[in-house]
């Protein structure tokens, strides 16, 4: 028996192995591409370069466009963790009449096709005469990444005992200071772990920022763009920036992250 | 909870001044948390959702929105001269594919994060939730620069000796590839998250009692966390449906998925009233299906167990 245990664990870890391997596969092909000298990419590479990250790095529009994809991200990120607040708690902490059908409507836009939201907001804002920039980008992004947050909150908000609240209340403590010194410290990991999501799916997003940012463009819009037409080994060498930027993202959330959890345990 | 709400109203009550003025009804703190987000969604989702659905009513090629009624757009998707229905075919089966394939490859998976890797188990997840942060544009590219003429694939395989990689891009294969290799973290982490819910003990008591691998896997496993399962089914085909992504990229658009068409008729045609019905269509086929799967679903379930 125990030996038909140890063959299920290392069949079932052979083909998580395999399966992040053809994961991680284009990302690689990406670097590889962007670090080979000469316009056109051939295997096996015959002469190694940085010319390409050079040029993008010293090129101001990609500096410009850098500068966008940043902006929108931090004020995402920002707004989302506000309302995601909020929705958490109306998701799994009050006990209300709406609830049920208030989750669901949370799920809705998790379950919607990007492109088709992208879309359907690109004919909204031109309804109602608004110019579609960076900004309409960020609305954009909100409406998808709100939801993704108000569950990644609502996860900490369930482990989260309510009574802590009403203690404090009842020792006198006012509704801000209930706020301030009992809730949130207790849900600030989900609160980190939703902003770290929010920054890096807001960063990474690609089919809301096209239809919605208009003349504006970002990382993916302008990697899209000359993927299309006019491509450039600058292409791999700003997909494999953007990549290494979300995994310095991803790692130092989770550092601060880990922080935290020692410090909530201390 | 319930007798924690009717608490919280009775100390609003007591602790409002005298003075203020009194709504003629009081939300609870619950409604009131939710009415940022509702806010939100009724601007950003709902709103949007309505203004095609006014679009799709207007003449043809007009911008003429509430203005006229017209049933032109919904008569022009629905005559079998039009070929979008080819599109919605190809989008279905792409996405019933997809939805297929990924469970079969996720379900080792979301076992082994649940119960074989221990304490590697975050790490683990981690490394499949990266590639959701990196555009999917240029993971699909990855994949161009993989199996193009000269690229890593062909040319590894002509220094070998052999006579190069076999032509796969631009294929409808290569288009369900991609849409697989997009989507596998969206099933793998509800899935994981079903499976969660399967108590260890429960499989380790129907092993002791003679119960084989396979039983244990169709009798307990797999019923235990079908909400998680279901989500994860759902989810992938929901966003293969309207994936367009994959078939521009590595399909070379080989073939157009239904919202290419829609992004055709919004952009080079112009003809927002048909973009918007063919919209309309796809929200109403992927509306329906999400409502009807949610609503067999307990969200408190199946996020709240930990």
């Amino acid at each position: 028996m125990d030996q038909a245990r140890r063959r299920t664990a290392l069949l079932v870890s052979l083909w998580t192995g395999l399966i992040a391997l053809l994961l991680y596969l284009p990302i690689l092909c990406g670097a590889l591409a962007s670090l080979s000298k000469g316009r056109y990419f051939g295997f096996p590479v015959r002469a190694f370069s940085t010319e390409w990250w050079e040029r993008t790095f010293a090129s101001i529009e990609i500096g410009m466009i850098v500068e966008n994809s940043l902006l929108v991200a931090a004020l995402v990120t920002l707004l989302s963790v506000v309302f995601a607040f909020f929705g958490a708690l109306a998701f799994a902490r009050y006990d209300w009449k709406g609830r049920r059908l208030f989750q669901k409507l949370v799920l809705l836009p998790i379950f919607f096709p990007q492109p088709v939201l992208g879309l359907a907001l690109l004919l909204w804002f031109s309804a109602l005469g608004i110019q579609t920039s960076w900004m309409t980008a960020v609305f954009a992004h909100l409406v998808w990444i709100v939801p993704v947050v108000t569950l990644i909150i609502a996860i900490q908000v369930y482990g989260f005992d309510p009574a802590l609240e009403e203690a404090a209340r009842d020792l006198g403590a006012s509704r801000w200071q209930v706020l301030r010194e009992v809730t949130l410290p207790l849900l600030w990991p989900g609160i980190w772990s939703g902003a770290l999501f929010a920054f890096l799916l807001s960063w990474g997003n690609f089919p809301l920022s096209l239809y919605t940012a208009g003349a504006d463009s970002t990382v993916p819009k302008w990697l899209y763009s000359k993927m299309v037409a006019g491509y450039t080994p600058m292409v791999p060498a700003l997909g494999t920036m953007s990549t290494l930027v979300a995994a310095a993202a991803l790692l130092l959330g989770g550092l601060v992250m880990l922080l935290l959890r020692r410090r909530s345990a201390a | 909870m319930v007798s924690l709400s009717v608490s919280d109203r009775a100390t609003d009550t007591a602790t409002k001044p005298a003075g203020a003025p009194r709504l003629p009804f009081r939300l609870s703190p619950g409604a009131r948390a939710a009415l940022p987000l509702l806010g939100l969604l009724a601007v950003g989702f709902l709103a949007p959702l309505l203004a095609i659905l006014a679009f799709s009513f207007a003449p043809p090629r007009s911008f003429a929105v509430l203005r006229a009624f017209s049933l032109a757009n919904y008569a022009e998707l629905f005559s079998l001269s039009n070929t979008v229905w080819l599109s919605f075919l190809w989008s279905i089966g792409f996405a019933l594919a997809t939805v297929v394939l990924l469970a079969l490859i996720a379900y080792p998976i979301a076992f082994g994060l649940t119960f074989v890797f221990g304490r590697w188990s975050g790490l683990v997840s981690v490394l499949f939730v990266f590639p959701l942060f990196v555009s999917e544009n240029v993971r699909l590219y990855g994949w161009v620069l993989f199996f193009i003429k000269n690229g890593v694939l062909d040319g590894s395989l002509k220094a070998l000796g052999f006579s190069g990689g076999p032509q796969v891009l631009y294929t409808s294969g290569m288009i369900l590839a991609g849409m697989v290799y997009t989507y596998l973290p969206f099933m793998l982490f509800p899935m994981t998250l079903g499976l969660a819910m399967v108590p260890r003990d429960l499989i380790d008591a129907a092993r002791d009692l003679g119960a084989g691998r396979w039983q244990i896997w169709r009798e307990v496993e797999v019923p235990l966390a079908m909400p998680g399962i279901l989500i994860g089914t759902l989810l992938t085909f929901v966003l293969a449906i309207g994936a367009v992504a994959e078939a521009k990229i590595l399909g070379g658009q080989s073939v157009i998925v239904i919202s290419h068409d829609i992004e055709i008729a919004f952009t080079y045609s112009q003809n927002w009233p048909l973009g918007s019905a063919l919209a309309v269509l796809v929200t109403l086929f992927i509306g329906t299906l999400t409502l009807l799967a949610l609503q067999r679903l307990d969200l408190d379930r199946l996020l709240g167990r930990r």
